[in-house]
């Protein structure tokens, strides 16, 4: 019971976020609401038991990401982009085109809603060792390869981040 | 009302999906469409964990951090493209930038 009223409390924070986020006016509000929706994927996490993914997504997004957001906006001048037009000119292709991918999306759901049941019958094996053991044991050893391809993605996102925003290398 | 179950969890990451969708189409402002598709990424990683937890495996949240890393690789690098576009052409709206447009 109370898993289902934090259920809806979080959607409610994740969608309502992400409307807010894609209507605002001021990029900074945009990313105010973002960080809400960003913190209520984050409890919905937990509700899934996965607490170390809860951790990061506070961290790492709300502290990380939306930090790097906001310095943007404070370094770019964003007022003469908030008086103008907020929506492209083909928008309403854009609402159509999505429109038909929900209508898709729903339809899938709706005639496999029946199929997620099966996974949901077998009982909980898996809570003998706390969550963040587990993701560091299989982080290090089944997906040691990815991990490491992971830290050069890094690199060179930061090398590359950095010789775009410099003015003279 | 319904226990909440597995399917609940994807109709609200399609919903998610679909915001940011709409974002990334239909607003002008570079950054925003930046932040539309943390939205997309945010909504596979529901995806993701709603099937770690009904399966009972850990893939599923390995795989997530890894989605996590590419989301701060690209927001990171997209905002220095975005920087680089400002000092050269003053303007942060999609539809201005068309130096590639014949």
């Amino acid at each position: 019971m109370l898993d289902t009223f934090l259920f809806y409390a979080f959607a409610v924070l994740v969608l309502g976020g992400g409307v807010l986020t894609i209507t605002r006016r001021s990029a900074v509000h945009s990313a105010v609401w973002l960080i809400v929706s960003l913190l209520g994927v984050a409890g919905l996490y937990l509700l899934q038991q996965a607490e170390f993914l809860f951790a990061v997504q506070i961290v790492l997004y709300v502290g990380g990401i939306m930090v790097l957001f906001l310095f943007v906006i404070m370094l770019v001048n964003l007022d003469q982009a908030a008086r103008e037009r907020q929506f492209n000119r083909q928008w309403l292709v854009a609402l159509v085109a999505v429109a038909a991918v929900g209508a898709a999306l729903a339809y899938f759901l709706y005639r496999g809603a029946s199929a997620f049941h099966v996974a949901e019958a077998t009982t909980a094996v898996m809570q003998n060792q706390g969550n963040t053991q587990m993701v560091a044991d299989s982080l290090f050893s089944e997906y040691l390869l990815p991990f490491e391809l992971a830290s050069i993605l890094l690199l060179v996102a930061v090398v590359g981040s950095v010789i775009m925003a410099k003015k003279r290398i | 009302m319904h226990p909440v179950g597995t399917v609940h969890y994807l109709a609200l990451s399609a919903a998610l999906l679909l915001i940011g969708t709409v974002g990334v189409l239909t607003r002008r402002n570079i950054v925003i469409i930046l932040m539309s598709i943390e939205l997309i990424l945010n909504a596979v990683n529901i995806n993701l964990i709603a099937f770690s937890h009904a399966l009972h495996n850990i893939n599923g949240q390995v795989f997530a951090i890894f989605v996590i890393t590419d989301a701060v690789a690209e927001a990171a690098v997209g905002l220095g493209i975005l920087i680089a576009l400002f000092r050269n052409k003053e303007t942060v709206q999609a539809d201005e930038i068309d130096l590639l447009k014949w």
